[in-house]
């Protein structure tokens, strides 16, 4: 077996004892990696049913499964914990040296069990785990920690993972950020990391790694490194994801003003093309990443001049049209800060744009906001706001709980604008316009989320009439997950998938040619549903009821304009019927649940004992 | 990595002859063997295990002499010497003899390394600064 290390890093804080325990290439194959593994690590290793904010949750990293080597785009990792922003199943991914460093300190993961009594960060030297204060280092951004702590070790190779103020202050979807401005962005990990009192984990990983064909390795990464200078990922390069708010403008699926619209009158002003052409600053890769997605923008002029941050299109759609902001600098400043707390940008700009529906409303006064007039538009209570979250002063300390936690506290029907699914904030695609994508939201294992279940990509293809929920919905959003499970377990960046054709037989070859571990097209692809059947285990087990997967109110009552200008909304009885198309094609029951001998075929028998006997409302669940 | 690849057989950036620098989180050099006229390097090595080969304008090193005491190392002004622990002996850029041109001028995937001598630098600045006169 290479790149693998058949061993994982199991370290307690409260006792500050560290074990090194071991894996087996099966487990290793039938998970691969990242998120998968992570899931699988993160099932064993919680007690059922414990506190997201409790010593008993853990902490899981793990190594993307090609990481370690020139394959594009695979230095990358995943982190897993109980999320304490839906108390399901919280996973994010992020990348580049941090991920690198990580494989070559010899574990495929680490464990992070317990919580510590004061701030400390801990410093892996390969195999050697120092526990350090980090009084310090309480309070600073990510920026300054990780110079704070390589200039403290003496060595410019350390590479840092840390947390900063809102993940100390335990805001529910705080991120865990590494090499500056990459993060693991969603579901909150960060805030765990906070609880735990856990600053920062240094790496410094000097392993050699060693692949089981390096000639096949070579020659493939190659012929891929080729494939991403052409028309593949041209859209990633040219413009970087912003390149998505007028194509998704003109598809009326650009979520305005907490999504009371869908298409925004000033997207031009927000646009790609515009940043393109006033703010460019600078494009940036990830380690060993040939397609540069990164896209640098800066202020020059005006009141936030000197910013200069990177944006995405789903920061961009958050802290700009969802908050009705068309303000470019005052979006930059807004990342910025975001970045600087740690906190997670789509959910960020969607509990602020549900604080404005609330502000215009009245149910929020300017007694309540401490004097911000919270209004629509406004670039500067945005900039407020996000500081506010980060610190939990005041209003922050509402919206630093999430839309579904903050709603249910405020009421007086908030519930209704309060734009979630299982508590995770939607990312910027409108499911009223993109049905597939609705079911996607409504079902998604973590929540509402883009990246787990892309099923955007079928509403985007032109195949289906993405206005109209219809059956056959439900495989194309299975096939789509199980996809993207595969990804974001290798770890593949989706940013280079097009440049595959036959996917699942070209990276079985290649993952055989990396690992010496034979694995067919079919094994690979039954891989995808094996992690996406884990995560659901898991969320039965925590606490998951067929009534959670669902829409928010408002996308079924309140229209947004299709193409020929007609009203549209999502119908309960085609969500209905796309979510029984769904569960009938994962072979789940009608309840959406996962019957015994579904879980013996994927290999997951142990997860079926903690499910037997859980009650769903008046029904008891016997498997 | 392409550079401990194609000289070790492994992936390991610390074997890797040309070395990637961040001078801020935005901004990154590539550092190498410069080829120094008055080789710096050569001249405090005590065991004569450095040598230039004037044909091929690269540094030689002989594994059997070099004992791997890191004197050439601290001599570098620019880092470009690493030393290999398994082998004990130092290890620095040949251009890839053998090859067309190196391995990491070759994947670069953004075309932005290239191999020059002071010769063709030089020419290319006058070139520029005669341009930019008319």
């Amino acid at each position: 077996m290479h790149l693998y290390h058949g061993r994982i890093l199991v370290i307690n804080l409260t006792t500050q004892e560290v074990k090194v325990e071991e894996l087996s290439p099966s487990l290793l194959k039938g998970y691969l990696g990242g998120v998968g593994l992570a899931t699988r690590l993160l099932y064993q290793y919680l007690p059922p049913a414990s506190d997201a904010l409790s010593p008993d949750n853990p902490l899981v990293f793990a190594s993307s499964a090609l990481a370690g080597t020139i394959i594009p785009t695979a230095n990358k990792h995943a982190v897993a914990a109980k999320s304490p922003l839906t108390g399901l199943i919280g996973d994010s991914i992020s990348s580049s040296f941090w991920s690198l460093a990580l494989k070559r300190t010899g574990f495929d993961a680490l464990i992070i069990k317990g919580a510590a009594a004061s701030p400390i960060y801990l410093f892996i030297d390969n195999d050697i785990v120092h526990f350090k204060k980090a009084e310090h280092l309480w309070g600073k951004g990510s920026l300054d920690t990780e110079h704070c702590i390589r200039s403290d070790i003496g060595d410019n190779r350390v590479k840092v993972a840390s947390i900063g103020p809102g993940g100390e202050n335990m805001v529910r979807y705080a991120c865990i950020t590494n090499d500056g401005n990459r993060q693991a962005g969603r579901t909150g990990t960060g805030a765990v990391m906070g609880y735990k009192k856990l600053k920062a984990i240094a790496l410094r990983g000097t392993r050699p790694i060693k692949v089981y064909n390096l000639e096949e390795v070579e020659r493939i990464s190659i012929d891929i490194i080729h494939k991403a200078e052409g028309p593949a990922t041209e859209k990633y390069r040219v413009l970087g994801t912003p390149a998505n708010i007028l194509v998704l403008n003109r598809l009326s699926a650009l979520p305005t003003r907490n999504f009371q619209q869908s298409r925004f009158e000033k997207a031009e002003s927000v646009s790609g093309e515009n940043l393109a052409e006033h703010y460019l600053a600078k494009v940036m890769a990830c380690a060993t990443c040939p397609v540069a997605c990164g896209h640098i923008y800066t202020v020059a002029e005006g009141a936030y001049s000197g910013t200069q941050w990177e944006l995405d299109y789903e920061s961009l759609f958050a802290l700009g049209p969802l908050c009705g902001v068309d303000h470019i600098p005052g979006i930059l400043k807004a990342a910025e800060l975001c970045d600087y707390y740690g906190i997670d940008t789509i959910s960020t700009g969607s509990c602020i744009a549900w604080a404005m529906e609330c502000f215009e409303k009245g149910l929020m006064t300017r007694e309540d906001t401490e004097g911000i007039d919270l209004t629509f538009g406004s670039h500067a209570a945005l900039v407020e706001v996000v500081q506010k979250i980060g610190d939990r002063s005041g209003i922050g300390n509402l919206l630093a709980d999430g839309v579904s936690i903050a709603s249910s506290k405020l009421g007086r029907n908030s519930e209704h604008w309060a734009m979630h699914s299982k508590g995770l904030e939607f990312p910027g695609y409108d499911p009223r316009a993109m049905k597939t994508s609705a079911l996607g939201f409504a079902v998604g294992l973590r929540g509402a989320c883009h990246n787990r279940s892309p099923a955007y990509e079928v509403d985007m293809s032109g195949d289906v009439d993405r206005f109209k929920g219809e059956l056959g919905r439900g495989s194309k959003v299975k096939e789509r997950e199980d996809f993207a499970a595969v990804l974001d377990s290798l770890i593949i960046c989706k940013f280079i998938r097009r440049c595959f054709g036959d996917f699942y037989t070209e990276v079985a070859y290649l993952y055989k040619q990396a690992t010496g571990l034979d694995l067919t097209p079919n094994e690979l692809k039954a891989t995808g549903e094996r992690i996406n059947n884990i995560k659901k285990a898991f969320n039965i087990r925590e606490g998951w009821k067929p009534g959670d997967d669902w829409l928010p109110p408002r996308l079924f009552s309140d229209p947004i304009t299709d193409d020929e200008g007609k009203s549209t909304v999502i119908t309960e009885e085609e969500l209905r019927l796309m979510i029984d198309d769904y569960y009938q094609a994962r072979g789940w029951t009608a309840k959406g649940l996962i019957p015994e001998d579904k879980l013996r075929a994927l290999g997951l028998e142990d997860s079926i004992a903690p499910m037997k006997g859980l009650e769903f409302g008046t029904q008891v669940y016997n498997l | 990595m392409v550079c401990s690849s194609e000289k070790e057989g492994v992936f390991c950036p610390e074997l890797s002859r040309i070395h990637l620098v961040y001078i801020d989180e935005k901004m990154a050099m590539s550092i190498a063997c410069r080829f120094c006229e008055n080789t710096p390097c050569i001249n405090a090595c005590p065991r004569e295990a450095l040598e230039m080969d004037e044909v091929n304008n690269i540094i030689r090193v002989d594994k059997m002499r070099c004992t791997g005491c890191g004197w050439c190392i601290e001599a570098c002004d620019f880092g470009a010497i690493v030393l290999n622990r398994l082998t004990k002996s130092v290890v620095l850029c040949d251009l890839c003899e053998g090859r067309s041109q190196p391995k990491c001028v070759e994947l670069c995937p953004k075309q932005a390394l290239k191999v020059s001598t002071l010769e063709i630098t030089a020419q290319s600045a006058r070139g520029k600064a005669a341009k930019s006169l008319l």
